[in-house]
């Protein structure tokens, strides 16, 4: 297992490098003057001078590559332009957010989506079994910014039972959470159903029935825990899909993640904002993408042999 | 276990001389309803998108305040917006958009993401590495991350749009060509091609690349949805297409302060992107239980 997550490690390590690069290619990769983009349309040479100086970029190339590798190793990530706070905090408190929410929908997907999943697969072809497959179709390809606005018109607006956005108590995520996992809950309803079926046609499913054990043993006991493994991929990758979901929920929401963080640094050429955000959202993604794969290694030996 | 459905080479062979390979498979597709739904909402989709000058009643982009907000009519059949633009000429014109950025991020996906796949699969070695890597650097930004970010160097626009929406789909379509080439590239007829003299790029064009086809078409169909939802996302945004450019995430955005007093000006282009996401959804499902030959029976 340790040599297994040793190797898995050593291969993060050009990928966590190439999300370092893509993030540091973003300032240099727009058309003009990096400097006087930043300083804004109405600054003197003065201006532009200081922000040259100041953000690096009289230097070569190279070496500004090997600043921004070192700051950020340190997680410096520069003055945002526009509030003159350090990147690092705002980075910091909009991703605690996001993290929070990100859980909270990951909830939400999860007990939708193994509750759909299970009972379709125990109820193949039924009513129930069409309604829910059907019902996770719509709900892949529904996009989150416009369930988000319906959510809003009919719990907010129409009956006034949960706030429309904004922070606070755990009210105000019940509804953003909805939004972001419901796409989520349709994909694991969909892997779970699957997964049941594959496992119920298995020998030692059968060999369960025939020694007399109630449906609910067989199920709960013996096919749910094999049929859980490759549904727990899909929770990892999906919790990276909600890092990206979140940037219209947010949007939706009006709430301070880090998604409306790098929207809003788009906006105003805050490009160290976008940059540290760029770079500390890949990173999360990558690491989650890590624990899934050690945990998923954890419940399937097979795959530590790979 | 699952059962790998075979046939005798008897049964093949009438089953193809019956009609051809084509023929064959655009039978065993219509047998599959979600399939011919699918289908049948992308075809209407491409029609509406294609005639969509001949058939908006209304000049998209112009508006009467005097108009604004109204409610389905007779005059305006889906009602009109906050400028007093009729809904029905932008979510035609929208289409067109959406079709036009669909299309050109696919494509430049397609192009790149098959050419890197099949030279990181058919060469091996350190430039499959270098490939894969690569794709991973990409694949390190979730969702819509990476168009993000292209967009915030780039700038808004539909252009950039497309540009960004097309290289988020590369690594999908080079694991694809990659997973496939890899499979082929030890059968015999591979082989048999090298044996007879044929180069490296006759066999990878010639033979092996046509034998990709089936998983590139799905994967193609599906695409489109997700650069769909990708591109109207960055529209809602505000960092797509721009204004007064009808698209239906943009149109959602600028409704959303009037949900009280019309909300089927904020429903209507969620309503069409939904229908047009699980058509595209449904017909690409279909397309790989009709293409997929573990599936036959």
């Amino acid at each position: 297992m340790i040599a297994y997550i040793l190797r898995r490690l050593l291969m993060l390590v050009p990928v966590l490098f190439g999300v370092v690069l893509v993030s540091f290619s973003l300032l240099h990769l727009v058309p003009g003057d990096p400097a006087q983009i930043m300083a804004g349309e109405v600054a003197t040479a003065q201006d532009i001078a200081r922000i040259r100086a100041e953000y690096g970029l009289d230097k070569p190339l190279v070496v500004q590559f090997g600043h921004f590798v070192w700051n950020a190793a340190r997680g410096d990530f520069g003055i945002s332009i526009q509030s003159r706070h350090p990147v690092k905090e705002l980075l910091f408190q909009r991703l605690t957010f996001t993290l929070q929410l990100s859980l909270a929908s990951i909830l939400v997907a999860s007990t939708i989506g193994l509750l759909a999943g299970i009972i379709s697969s125990t109820r193949q072809y039924s009513v129930f079994d069409t309604a829910s497959m059907l019902g996770a179709l719509f709900g892949i390809s529904m996009p989150i910014f416009w369930l988000g606005i319906l959510l809003i018109l009919v719990f907010a607006v129409k009956l006034h039972w949960l706030p429309s956005g904004g922070t606070g108590s755990l009210r105000y995520l019940v509804l953003p959470a909805i939004a972001l996992g419901s796409a989520s809950a349709a994909v694991i309803a969909r892997m779970a159903r699957a997964s049941m079926l594959e496992v119920a046609r298995q020998d030692y499913i059968r060999t369960a029935r025939a020694t007399g054990y109630a449906e609910r043993v067989v199920i709960f006991r013996h096919a749910l825990k094999n049929a859980m493994i490759p549904v727990l991929t899909v929770f990892g990758l999906e919790f990276g899909y909600m890092l990206g979901g979140a940037v219209l929920t947010e949007t939706v929401f009006s709430l301070p993640g880090i998604g409306r963080l790098l929207v809003e640094g788009i906006f105003m050429r805050d490009y160290p904002v976008v940059q540290g955000a760029m770079m500390v959202v890949g990173t999360t993604f990558v690491l989650v993408n890590l624990l899934t794969d050690v945990a998923y290694a954890f419940f399937d030996p097979r795959i530590r042999y790979d | 276990m699952s059962v790998v459905a075979t046939e005798t080479l008897r049964e093949r062979y009438e089953r193809v001389a019956a009609g051809g390979e084509l023929a064959d498979l655009w039978r065993r597709l219509r047998r599959n309803r979600a399939a011919v739904v699918g289908a049948g909402i992308v075809l209407v989709f491409v029609l509406l998108g294609v005639l969509a000058p001949v058939l908006v009643p209304y000049n998209p982009i112009q508006g009467n305040l005097n108009d604004r907000l109204l409610p389905f009519s007779g005059t305006h059949w889906l009602g009109t917006d906050e400028l007093g633009r009729d809904l029905l000429s932008r979510i035609l014109y929208g289409a067109r958009v959406s079709l036009q950025i669909q299309i050109v991020a696919v494509v430049l996906a397609l192009i790149v993401g098959v050419l890197l796949g099949s030279l990181s699969g058919y060469l091996g070695g350190y430039v499959d590495s270098l490939i894969m890597r690569c794709m991973d650097i990409l694949l390190a930004f979730p969702g819509i991350f990476l168009a993000l970010g292209i967009i915030a160097a780039l700038g808004p626009g539909l252009v950039n749009l497309m540009f960004a929406a097309g290289i988020s789909s590369i690594p999908q379509f080079a694991r694809i060509v990659r997973a496939s080439i890899l499979s082929l590239k030890e059968r015999e007829f591979v082989e048999a091609a090298l044996a007879l003299g044929s180069g490296s790029n006759r066999v990878m064009f010639r033979h092996l690349l046509p034998n990709c086809l089936a998983p590139i078409i799905v994967q193609s169909t599906l695409r489109m949805a997700t650069v769909l939802l990708t591109a109207s996302g960055l529209s809602f945004l505000g960092l797509g297409v721009q204004p007064p450019t009808p698209e239906w995430g943009a149109m959602l955005s600028n409704s959303r302060s009037y949900l009280v007093v019309a909300p089927h000006v904020a429903t209507i282009p969620g309503v069409a992107i939904m229908v047009v996401v699980v058509g595209f959804n449904l017909f690409g499902d279909g397309l790989r239980d009709t293409l997929d030959p573990r599936l036959r029976q």
